[in-house]
């Protein structure tokens, strides 16, 4: 068992549980993600690494609540433990000195955004980190960016915070303003694509982590096939880093709509056994 | 002797066809103490024993059938597991047919000794009296060995290596051992708790077994013999499924059979939404491919609901690598076969999910490397095949995480580890390998022999580095 020792509400519907998990702890890296599974009945869901620390022995993960699982991993308290806990998973971010990188997260994806971006700054980079949410009370992590950057550009749809719009208006102005050597982008699909659209005219590497559906995580199934360069790719032993010009993200929108009805079912089944529908 | 030998097995008690398509429930319900007896009664007790030659992990099959005879059950299964630790699976899945049975004489005229029938009898009837007792272990050597992989060749590698006193960690990137055995072999064929029976066994013989261990990212080879293991026994299987690379493979409904019986078995999708792995199964399945796994599928895809299931192969049924007992089963089941014939496309609406196949039909032409007579397509021959789901069995590859970060470990063309076929050595000292990884994807038991030759090859390399203290 792996228990849980810290939990946090980030914003709502967003949480940060971090678990001792000393094996895999010391060996994670940036841009890595793991697999748990909460008792028996339970389904493999793979969530990225937003931080990792090797002398507690514990990762940190945070997720938005989006289907039960998601929702009973939230329920979740310190103390209690999850069955299955397994990593650290797939391709770490090939960090290195590239000079003056991008690092946009947006939603959730800021979570995975922070080790990698911190890791760049690590290695020398010059970090601009650009963050963007629906409102500013989704907003997460401003502050530990901000460490992690050299200079860090805020978005939200709404205007509550920061610019009034997507991370990809930022990111063109910055585009424009300085020679920038690479990008990353992580959050959903839609916010991926458009951040590699974005920085293709100005012909900008940019690097994004795709997040399919998986079972193992170990290239065993192919159910998180992913197509780039029209080549089928596993998400969990070739990725979840990709080439964001070269993804084809109507397939990736697509595949990830795979079980949407059967998600419905199995919330509405747990959710009634457990006493009333707690969906929001 | 006073009565002639049946020339026919005792008939194996199985679940009606029109009901076991309901349920994933065993198939096979197996021998009755009476049917067993009987059974054993055909056997001539041959001198030469040739069965014995048919069998990857040498059991002495006269000696335990002989016993049967006698209703000395207890002795028959101690007798099988001198060699066998895993025999309520090798009972159920073995090709029996290929090995120990192709030798018996009986089977010059007419069928011979059901042996696999016998072994499964006596391995359940010894689960069935409760507790199994580990059998006295070999005096503790102090050496350490690593088992990569927890399937028929890392769990019988573990197995023998513990009994000759050895402390043995296995270690299994999923969330309960077994490997193959759990994750691809359905519930219908083999029930998983007969699985975790066996291995309980195993755990039993001082096996430590550690899940959610994923060799080649957790930790390194090099790192666990750096770590104290003075051996490591490779048998990470055939992990890494085939696609076609034809048109629509990546449609919603098109799975691989990994991931289709995975869902299924080890995840337990048909017992959704109690359990939560979804699975899709749309009215008209076609599996691709007809080796065992492909039958696996076809069957599998009935009990989850589907109308139809097709299996579609480009070769005849005389080429169809599946076990001849899976295929009968898959007949009676209703599985129908779409011979000499393969799809070049997968159609989908506009939301990506499949709608139809086009297929092209083959004829046989000259035999090819493999032996077996090489399919051609026929030009112009193409046409449309309505499925809502498709499965492609067409076979898998060696899974590279543990290759990949495994420097000087010497691969094949294919990818698989090159390794001695007698020994499991392979390039790295200390290193060995057995099983799929070795020889791609085969069968269980030849896995698990290969497992229990490595084992022998390991005991002797450690032994002859010299005396080690405990621990």
């Amino acid at each position: 068992m792996y228990p849980i020792v810290k939990k946090r509400i980030l914003a709502p519907g967003i949480k940060l549980l971090e678990v001792k998990a000393p094996d895999v702890a010391r060996k994670a890296q940036a841009g890595q993600f793991i697999i748990l599974r909460i008792d028996e009945p339970g389904e493999r869901i793979p969530l990225t690494i937003a931080d990792f620390n090797r002398e507690e022995g514990t990762i940190t993960t945070i997720f938005q609540e989006v289907g039960y699982t998601t929702w009973h991993l939230g329920q979740l308290e310190e103390g209690d433990a999850l069955l299955d806990f397994v990593g650290p998973l797939g391709r770490p971010t090939e960090i290195e000195n590239y000079g003056r990188v991008v690092c946009v997260g947006g939603g959730v994806g800021v979570a995975p955004i922070y080790p990698i971006a911190r890791a760049l700054k690590e290695a020398g980079n010059e970090v601009i980190s650009i963050i963007g949410a629906r409102s500013r009370e989704l907003l997460i992590l401003e502050e530990e960016m901000r460490k992690v950057s050299h200079e860090l550009l805020v978005s939200t749809d709404d205007g509550s915070y920061g610019h009034k719009g997507f991370v990809t208006d930022l990111l063109v102005r910055v585009l424009q303003e300085k020679k920038v050597d690479r990008v990353w982008g992580i959050g959903p699909v839609v916010m991926m694509k458009a951040v590699s659209e974005a920085t293709r005219p100005f012909g900008v590497p940019t690097i994004v982590s795709m997040n399919p559906i998986m079972v193992d995580g170990t290239g065993m199934c192919g159910a998180c096939r992913v197509s780039v360069g029209g080549e089928t790719k596993f998400g969990c032993v070739d990725g979840p880093e990709f080439d964001g010009h070269q993804v084809d993200w109507d397939l990736a929108v697509q595949r990830l709509r795979m079980y949407r009805d059967e998600e419905a079912r199995a919330q509405a089944f747990h959710q009634e056994k457990r006493g009333g529908c707690q969906c929001r | 002797m006073s009565m002639p030998v049946s020339t026919r097995k005792t008939p194996m008690p199985s679940q009606p066809p029109g009901e076991r398509i309901r349920n994933f429930s065993e198939v096979a319900l197996g021998y009755t103490e009476e049917m067993a007896r009987q059974e054993a009664e055909r056997c001539l007790q041959c001198k030469k024993a040739p069965c014995r030659q048919g069998c990857p992990v040498e059991i002495d099959i006269p000696a335990f059938i002989g016993r049967i005879k006698e209703g000395d059950f207890a002795g028959a299964i101690e007798k099988v597991k001198e060699k066998n630790n895993l025999p309520a699976i090798c009972g159920r899945v073995c090709p029996q047919e290929n090995q120990c049975e192709k030798y018996c004489t009986l089977a010059k005229k007419g069928e011979p000794v059901g042996i696999g029938r016998l072994e499964r009898f006596v391995a359940d009837y010894q689960l069935s009296q409760g507790e199994v007792e580990p059998p006295a272990l070999a005096t503790p050597t102090g050496f350490r060995v690593a088992v990569i992989g927890s399937g028929p060749a890392g769990l019988t590698a573990a197995a023998d290596l513990a009994r000759m006193g050895h402390q043995v960690t296995v270690f299994e990137a999923l969330h309960v051992p077994g490997g193959v055995l759990m994750y691809g072999i359905p519930e219908f064929r083999l029930p998983k708790e007969i699985v975790q029976r066996e291995i309980d066994y195993i755990r039993r013989l001082g096996v430590e077994i550690r899940t959610n261990s994923v060799v080649g990212k957790m930790v390194t080879v090099d790192e666990l013999l750096e770590s104290g293991f003075d051996a490591v026994f490779i048998g990470t299987g055939a992990g890494l499924p085939y696609f076609m690379g034809i048109p629509g493979e990546n449609l919603l409904g098109v799975y691989s059979a990994n991931e289709f019986l995975t869902r299924t078995n080890l995840m337990k999708a048909y017992l959704f939404p109690e359990y939560l792995t979804p699975i899709k199964v749309g009215r008209r399945v076609a599996v691709i491919g007809a080796g065992n796994v492909a039958m696996d599928a076809a069957r599998t895809a009935l009990r989850l609901g589907a109308e139809k299931s097709m299996i579609v192969y480009r070769r005849s049924a005389e080429e169809m690598p599946a076990r001849k007992e899976e295929v009968e089963h898959a007949e009676e089941e209703g599985v129908e076969f779409h011979l000499l014939t393969s799809p070049v496309e997968i159609h989908g609406d506009e939301a990506g999910w499949v709608t139809g196949m086009t297929c092209i039909r083959y004829e046989l032409g000259e035999p090819d490397a493999s032996g077996r007579r090489r399919p051609v397509a026929i030009p112009g021959s193409e046409y449309r095949m309505e499925v809502d789901t498709v499965v492609i069995a067409i076979g898998q590859g060696p899974n590279p995480l543990v290759l990949q970060t495994t420097p000087g470990l010497e691969l094949t063309k294919k990818g698989t580890i090159a390794a001695d076929e007698e020994t499991g050595a392979t390039s790295r000292e200390g290193v060995f390998a057995g099983g799929d990884i070795v020889t791609g994807a085969a069968t269980v038991i030849l896995a698990m022999g290969a497992g229990k030759k490595a084992a022998r090859a390991i005991d002797a390399y450690l032994r002859q580095k010299g005396e080690k203290g405990n621990g």
